[in-house]
């Protein structure tokens, strides 16, 4: 099953994904927050025009790990959602298919906070 | 007016006096974390596929990127992951990864302003819009599903 | 006029310094007096371990003086906090009565010129200043939380760990007070909090304008002209703004950011903060000036006064600078303090012939234990 080009494939598309961002960090000094926004909501709609799902058969984890796909699964969530149940699929939808994702980051960042604390920096980068 | 057009004057010389820094190089460090992140996905998502071959694909992804979720959590807690967003750029941002940083570091950050008033409260001062667009943005797609 | 000179003779008594670890790996190093080795302080909170530092220099300051707390008759400072809680805490220690400063950046010519005031003036007899900064608590409040994977933009400062004291007394030591130029606030329509030098250079061009024509000198004068954190982009636009009205800085201007870091140190354009000018000028300069290497010192502190809140809802920046001209006059002191050793001159300054004498011996035992902790 395990196949060298998926993982070349993979790597290519998410390091193109990644070069586009980058691209836009040193052009427009656009913060994390912003940057962010701005993929997921792209992956939105793409996902609307259904674009995502052929991108995703080609791209494989290139295409779910950036924050592309998680704006896909939010919007393919709510759409599946309202075609099955109607009107409360709109809001019940998005967050239903993301919450694997939104609830590992919360309790994975609060149990590690309890832990650790911040460090000092020695320089920058 | 006078100040307004000095200000203005100021402004465009202040940008030509900008050193202007190779952009290859960040460009290239961007496209390979972010690579590297996307291809160790892959590693989870083959790992996940062979160990639990009854889940659908979608179940899979969303283990796999759990799992590097919790990854950067530890990463972020280490100091470790701030290191690699630096060298990285966007490489380290665009991917899950860089949303899960963005909740942990703050709850990392403001935990000595205490639990509720810290952690809680500080978690979401990054990734909220993030939340928040996403979950709007999932209504508005639900709607436009509606209509369609 | 915007430039105070000192009616009768106010002195700088004694500096001291502390910075912080990846400070005291730069050029400077030998110049400070502490270099810390964990910049927690075994405090647990950043904000703990400024507060902790301030006080640290501030007694140091003191003892180095050959003072006792109770000597010094007013404390002003500041810092980049919130409400100015570093300084705030410190006086709360210190049981000296406290005037709270806050110009950003340039908050030690602000405080060390109103202490010179005040001790020019009779109003003190010793009166101290002193400010400091610390990078972990900087950035929490003014940036983003220090674990988070972001870049820097290439034209940011690095928030200096560390920071300095100056004790301003009418006892005669060998740095003497010559004037003080208070600055006006100006703004030039900068936004980007991540090129404050920019921000900064107009106002650090228009004080200096104003204290060299006020004086009736010429660039070249000074031995040494310091601005406090304009770092590299700064200092050029410095240059520039200068020209346009004809003024030429030399090779004894430099830069209190640009001087901290090394060119390896990954800092961007160099160091920034309140501690910055704070810890370069009495660790770097005072101790040139103490030897007469330095015989006039311009300082010019500058400070960018924006908020994170007013930055985000779109206000410019706007900026200050201070500026503090200082003089040697050892060979001139040397010279009174062999005359007041004549039995015949019994009275005259047996006070401060005593206390710069106590002085000099507590820096020269200070200096003595330093080397042996070395070896």
């Amino acid at each position: 099953m395990i196949s060298v080009w998926d993982y070349v494939i993979s790597f290519l598309v998410g390091g193109i994904i990644c070069f586009l961002g980058q691209i836009l960090v040193i052009r427009t000094k656009i913060t994390t927050a912003r940057i962010l926004v701005l993929f997921m909501v792209i992956g939105m709609v793409l996902e609307v025009f259904n674009v995502y799902a052929p991108f995703r058969e080609f791209g494989k984890a290139g295409a779910t790990v950036p924050i592309i796909g998680f704006g896909a699964s939010l919007a393919r969530g709510a759409i599946m959602a309202t075609k099955e149940y109607g009107i409360i699929g709109i809001f019940t939808g998005g967050l239903t298919a993301a919450s694997g994702g939104i609830a590992m980051a919360i309790f994975a960042s609060f149990i590690f906070a309890l832990i650790f604390s911040s460090k000092s920096k020695r320089g920058g980068h | 007016m006078d100040k307004q057009k000095r200000n203005e004057n100021y402004n465009i010389y202040v940008e030509s006096k900008v050193p202007k820094t190779k952009a290859w190089p960040s460009l290239f460090k961007a496209f390979l974390v972010g690579g590297i992140i996307c291809a160790i996905g892959q590693g989870f998502f083959d790992l996940y596929s062979y160990l639990f071959p009854n889940l659908a694909e979608s179940e899979v992804t969303t283990c796999m990127l759990m799992s590097i979720i919790f990854i950067t959590c530890l990463l972020t807690g280490f100091g470790i992951y701030d290191v690699i967003g630096a060298w990285g750029g966007a490489g380290s941002v665009i991917p899950i990864t860089g949303f899960s940083n963005s909740i942990s570091s703050p709850a990392i950050e403001f935990k000595k302003e205490g639990i509720i008033y810290g952690i809680c409260v500080k978690m979401f001062t990054i990734a909220g819009p993030v939340i928040v667009c996403g979950v709007v943005g999932s209504i508005v797609c639900g709607f436009v599903a509606l209509f369609i | 006029m915007q430039t105070i000179k000192m009616k009768n003779n106010t002195y700088l008594l004694d500096g001291y310094s502390i910075v912080g670890p990846l400070e005291g790996k730069g050029p400077l190093k030998d110049y400070f007096d502490y270099i810390l080795k964990d910049d927690t302080l075994k405090e647990k909170t950043f904000e703990k371990a400024e507060r902790k530092l301030l006080e640290n220099i501030v007694t140091g300051a003191i003892d180095k003086a050959g003072l006792k707390t109770s000597d010094i008759d007013f404390f002003f400072g500041g810092d980049l906090l919130n409400q100015i809680v570093s300084s705030s805490y410190t006086a709360r220690e210190l049981e000296i009565p406290f005037i709270g400063l806050y110009s950003a950046c340039a908050t030690m010519a602000e405080s060390i010129g109103l202490a010179a005031l005040f001790v020019d003036n009779g109003l003190a007899e010793n009166a101290l200043a002193a400010t400091c900064t610390h990078f972990s608590s900087a950035e929490r409040q003014y940036r983003f939380p220090l674990e988070l994977g972001n870049q820097r933009a290439p034209t940011t400062q690095w928030t200096i760990t560390g920071g300095g004291a100056s004790v301003v007394s009418c006892l005669k030591s060998k740095v003497k007070i010559v004037a003080v130029t208070f600055g006006k606030v100006l703004d030039f329509g900068i936004m980007d909090v991540n090129n404050m030098g920019a921000a900064m250079a107009p106002a650090a061009c228009d004080t200096i304008r104003e204290h060299i024509k006020n004086m009736g000198r010429k660039t070249s004068d000074y031995d040494f002209i310091a601005t406090g954190d304009l770092g590299k982009l700064g200092c050029e636009i410095l240059f520039d703004l200068l020209e346009q009205d004809k003024i030429i800085l030399g090779k004894n201007y430099q830069d209190c950011g640009c001087m901290m870091y090394n060119k390896t140190q990954r800092t961007f354009m160099g160091g920034s903060g309140a501690g910055c000018s704070a810890s370069v000028f009495n660790g770097y300069i005072l101790s040139k000036l103490k030897k007469g290497e330095f015989k006039r010192v311009l300082l010019v502190s500058t400070g960018a006064l924006m908020s994170t809140t007013t930055n985000q809802q779109g206000d410019t920046i706007p900026s200050i600078a201070h500026a503090v001209e200082f003089e040697y006059v050892g060979a001139q002191n040397e010279n009174n303090l062999a005359a007041a050793q004549k039995p015949k001159n019994e009275n005259f300054s047996k006070n401060s012939l005593k206390n710069s004498k106590n002085a000099t011996k507590n820096a020269k035992n200070r200096a003595k234990t330093k080397k042996g902790e070395k070896k």
